[in-house]
């Protein structure tokens, strides 16, 4: 197998790779580069939540019940002026929102990546390998797709219990089967190229044939449904947080933020609940308008 | 249609079997049943009746026989909390979740629907634009955080609409009485956004397609009215896929009444099982899963058997 | 006595975001009552386009922007979309290309007849019926009264043609236009139409408009014939003089690519080089880059030429001399 560099893809005479002009079509749409930059600023506030927000909302030592419910604006014992006002605690949202996100995309992103593992390999080997471990596969993968992902993650959260983790595998669990028909689906249509039966000629390694062949040409689907699956993560950790049944209190992702002003709502003080849900509005958009462009783009039969 | 409504038929039994062991294992494999099934207040005593009773000392697969003769006749254990069938308990909350979802279901098409045809038919027109970016956002909202917006808005703020609970019923029905209607409004919009959006695209790019087929401009070479095209010719053709996406849909609104039930405190199935998750109790939740996975099979087939009757082309696939 | 139809200069283009495609750009004839018109060129000649304009069927980005559309007497440029939609598939009917299409799936077909009648007429459900019935017997669809119960798609192709046959000639309209009606049916359910069509036209004194690229079709069927490329008229006249003497060297190189007209052993000759692009047309005859003959004098832009008696060429070198030899 030594000298055979059969993946390699033969080098284009010009500079016109497929990733260069996937990259600058997805530049073409304004919409997608803002949702984009949007979606990167959002990361970077997340990432580095402990040295940019005000305070640590999680050090007791920092907050103080006095400054419970305090209105957007007012300035609170401690001498910080809060922005978007403070939970029931004396946390101040602004803070608690940039750690917030940290869960949230951690949840989201992390479940989605996992799910997208597991799914695309199941559709890789379904697709390989055919006849009855296919059928065994797909059936699964319908049965979990007839069910609404609400309702299979509460039933698993209602046995496995609360936690992260557990949150991670019941997001895992609901998505795995979008990832698998996508990559079965396309491919089943690479199977049949020749460049395949060039591969098994050559008697090289399934595992090989499958990773290193097969899975880059299905990459272009799985990118969509990817990005898509991410915000839809994200948005079920936030729905099953909130309904009580995700994240643990001491780790409040956006969700959970939501939940805590529930209560306050009633009384008009908007913010407690108001703020995380648009910080979660702008995360879930800006990914599905990058989602929803890059499914224009990579779309084949749009193509000209 | 008969073969092919027996097979279907059959096709659905297997699915409630594949169900039933897969709750049968979650409940009795992957969990200790004894702990999952038997109240943790229940003494030693009460145990081991208990045990005895549902059959935990057979061997598993005569214990998926005794689960499956029990759930036969109906009999799916006890509520801890409420020491009532837990079968009974469900079935009490259903109208109300079934009046929210057939309320959303409605709203949904009755928005949906013009809005879609009209983004279809006028698609560079400033009004689809919007309809669209809007659709995009139905889409993205998270259902709870939008709940609650429509509660600060519409019932704090401005004080137009109730925020949580039934209201006054009649027969058990909110949309009987004018009290009942309002407190339903707010959750029934809130639950109706997500298959708002669904609707809108669906019937757009139904309209879309459609419109650029043969047989729409030989229905305009014919010299229709423009609203024959549209509404015979255009719409039929579309109204089969959306019917049977908001068919479809049935089993995942009536799921995600769990949230929009939590949000506005509305007393029906999804917010029994919210409640009873979190303190555990068990019976429920098992009564809950069988009965959401028998009613997705019925809805599956209704949507089926439907969707034959609207089609000529399936029907007649059926019959061969 | 007027013609049924007279075109003059019509103009369609496509304002399209890469430029404005001049679809059809001034072409002219002329059908008589009761008379057969070939229209016959390459896929984007703008023929099929031609036929839409008449009927006011252009989708947009297309629209006619110029030219007269006289149909007995009346511009059809210029009356309003209600007038157009009273004379459409009542005095002016269309045939499509693929009868796999045309019906629309989900009607049975005697909604879709009936409401053809309605359309234009003030009967009741019953005679209208009756007229369905009478069509789908007329264009030789065998037990008519079963068969109108019948969706589209328990008819075969040929079959569904003649259903939309029937629903054009519901209303005994002055003119059909039929666009490539046979060149998705099978070559002898294709002479079966042709015949059928060709029994009807001359029974009813129909005019018919027969849009193809196939010049077999048009020799049996067609008085008169017109050849389109890019959008314009490049040669007409009677069958007879265009197909045994044609003029124009594009239409010298469609008989000649006819597989038939070749002698065996020879091989079949085609003609060098592509439609050109309708949206940068260089001034000039479109033509030039394709033809052996063309020289500096085809960079002008030829005129439709009287060469012969009843036969009209747009170019500056004819193929005159071949008569004579």
């Amino acid at each position: 197998m030594s000298d055979v560099t059969l993946d390699k893809a033969p080098v284009a005479p010009r500079e016109e790779t497929p990733f260069r002009r996937f990259v600058s079509e997805f530049m073409s749409s304004k919409i997608a580069v803002g949702g984009l930059l949007v979606f990167l600023v959002i990361v970077v506030v997340a990432l580095l939540a402990p040295w940019i927000a005000p305070q640590n909302p999680y050090d007791l030592g920092q907050i103080d019940i006095m400054d419970g419910r305090l209105e957007p604006g007012e300035v609170g014992a401690s001498g910080i002026t809060h922005w978007l006002g403070t939970d029931d605690q004396g946390r101040d949202m602004l803070s608690g929102i940039m750690y917030g996100l940290r869960i949230s995309l951690t949840v989201g992103a992390g479940s989605a990546l996992i799910a997208c593992l597991v799914g695309a390999s199941l559709g890789l080997l379904a697709a390989y390998a055919g006849g009855r471990t296919d059928t065994v596969i797909m059936r699964l993968v319908d049965l979990q797709l007839s069910f609404p992902t609400i309702l299979a993650a509460l039933m698993i959260l209602a046995f496995l219990g609360k936690g992260i983790m557990n949150v991670v595998i019941a997001l895992v669990i609901v998505e795995w089967a979008y990832y698998a028909r996508t990559v079965r689906g396309s491919a089943l249509v690479e199977r049949r190229r020749e460049y395949i039966e060039a591969a098994q000629c050559l008697a090289l390694p399934t595992r090989r044939i499958l990773f290193r062949h097969l899975l880059p040409n299905c990459l272009p689907p799985l990118i969509v449904v990817g990005t898509i699956q991410v915000a839809r993560a994200i948005a079920l950790e936030a729905t099953l947080s909130f309904l009580g049944l995700g994240v643990p209190i001491t780790e409040p992702s956006l969700g959970l933020l939501i939940a805590n002003g529930y209560e306050y709502m009633l009384s008009g003080k908007y913010w407690i609940s108001f703020y995380p849900g648009v910080a979660l509005l702008v995360t879930i958009v800006s990914i599905n308008l990058m989602g929803d462009h890059l499914r224009d783009v990579l779309n084949p039969r749009l193509k000209k | 249609m008969t073969v092919y409504l027996l097979r279907r038929l059959l096709q659905s039994l297997l699915v409630l079997v594949a169900m039933s062991v897969i709750v049968f294992v979650g409940v009795y494999a992957v969990g200790d049943p004894v702990e999952i099934l038997i109240s943790p207040d229940a003494d030693q005593f009460e145990r081991e009746r208990a045990i005895r009773a549902l059959g935990l000392d057979l061997p598993l697969w005569q214990q998926y026989l005794v689960f499956v003769k029990n759930a036969l006749q109906g009999d799916l254990g006890r509520s801890f909390v409420f020491s009532e069938p837990a079968l009974q308990l469900i079935l009490q909350k259903m109208p109300a979740t079934m009046e929210l979802a057939f309320g959303a279901m409605f709203i949904s098409i009755l928005i949906g629907l013009p809005l879609g045809l009209y983004a279809g038919l006028k698609p560079e027109s400033p009004g689809a634009k919007v309809i669209m970016a809007g659709s995009i956002l139905g889409f993205s909202l998270p259902t709870f955080w939008v709940g609650l917006m429509l509660i600060m808005v519409f019932a704090v703020q401005l004080g137009w609409l109730p925020s949580t609970g039934r209201g006054e019923t009649l027969y058990g029905w909110s949309f009987l009485t004018a009290n009942g209607l309002s407190h339903l409004l707010l959750p029934a919009i809130n639950l109706a956004l997500f298959k708002i959006s669904l609707v809108i695209r669906l019937t757009r790019s139904g309209v879309r397609e459609t419109m650029l087929m043969d047989y729409v401009k030989f229905a305009r070479a014919k010299g229709l009215s423009p609203a024959r095209v549209t509404y015979v010719h255009v719409f039929k053709n579309i109204l089969i896929p959306v019917v049977t996406v908001v068919g479809l849909e049935l089993g995942s609104t009536i799921a995600f009444s769990v949230v929009t039930e939590s949000v506005f405190a509305w007393p029906g199935m999804g917010k029994l099982i919210i409640d009873s998750i979190n303190v555990l109790d068990r019976p429920v939740i098992v009564a809950y899963l069988l009965i959401i996975v028998l009613m997705f099979i019925v809805i599956n087939l209704v949507v089926d058997i439907l969707y034959s009757v609207l089609d000529p082309r399936v029907r007649l696939e059926g019959q061969a | 006595m007027t013609a049924t139809l007279e075109v003059c200069d019509l103009k369609t283009h496509f304002f399209t975001r890469a430029g404005v495609v001049k679809a059809v750009d001034g072409v002219s004839f002329t059908v008589g009552r009761g008379k057969v018109l070939g229209l016959v060129g390459e896929s984007g000649s703008g023929k099929s386009v031609t036929g839409f304009s008449i009927i006011g069927l252009v989708d947009p980005p297309g629209r006619v922007v110029g030219g007269q559309i006289l149909f007995q007497g009346r511009d059809l440029a210029k009356i309003s979309e209600e007038e157009m939609r009273q004379l459409r598939g009542n005095r002016i009917a269309m045939i499509f290309q693929d009868p796999m299409m045309t019906l629309n799936p989900v009607l049975r077909v005697d909604t879709q007849m009936i409401e053809t009648v309605l359309a234009h007429e003030k009967v009741d459900r019953e005679s209208a019926r009756q007229r369905a019935r009478d069509a789908l017997g007329m264009v030789g669809i065998p037990s008519p009264e079963e068969r109108l119960k019948s969706y589209p798609h328990q008819f075969s192709g040929g079959m569904r043609q003649r259903v939309a046959i029937a629903i054009a000639l519901l209303h005994r309209p002055e003119l059909i236009i039929a666009d490539e009606p046979t060149t998705a049916l099978d070559v002898t359910i294709q002479g079966q139409i042709l015949a059928e069509v060709q029994k009807l036209a001359a029974n009813t004194g129909t005019s018919l408009i027969w849009i193809t690229h196939d010049l077999s079709v048009v020799a049996g069927l067609a008085d008169d014939i017109a050849v389109m490329y890019a959008g314009r008229i490049v040669e007409e006249g009677q069958v007879s003089n265009v197909l045994d003497a044609p003029l124009h060297p594009y239409t010298v190189g469609l008989i000649g690519s006819v597989p038939s007209r070749n002698k065996r052993g020879e091989p079949l000759r085609q003609i060098p080089g592509m439609t050109p692009s309708l949206l940068n047309l260089p001034a000039g005859c479109a033509f030039r880059s394709r033809c052996a003959r063309a020289d500096e004098v085809c960079l002008k832009e030829p005129a439709l030429f009287d060469l012969r008696p009843g036969q009209r060429a747009r170019c500056f070198h004819p193929h005159l001399e071949e008569v004579a030899a």
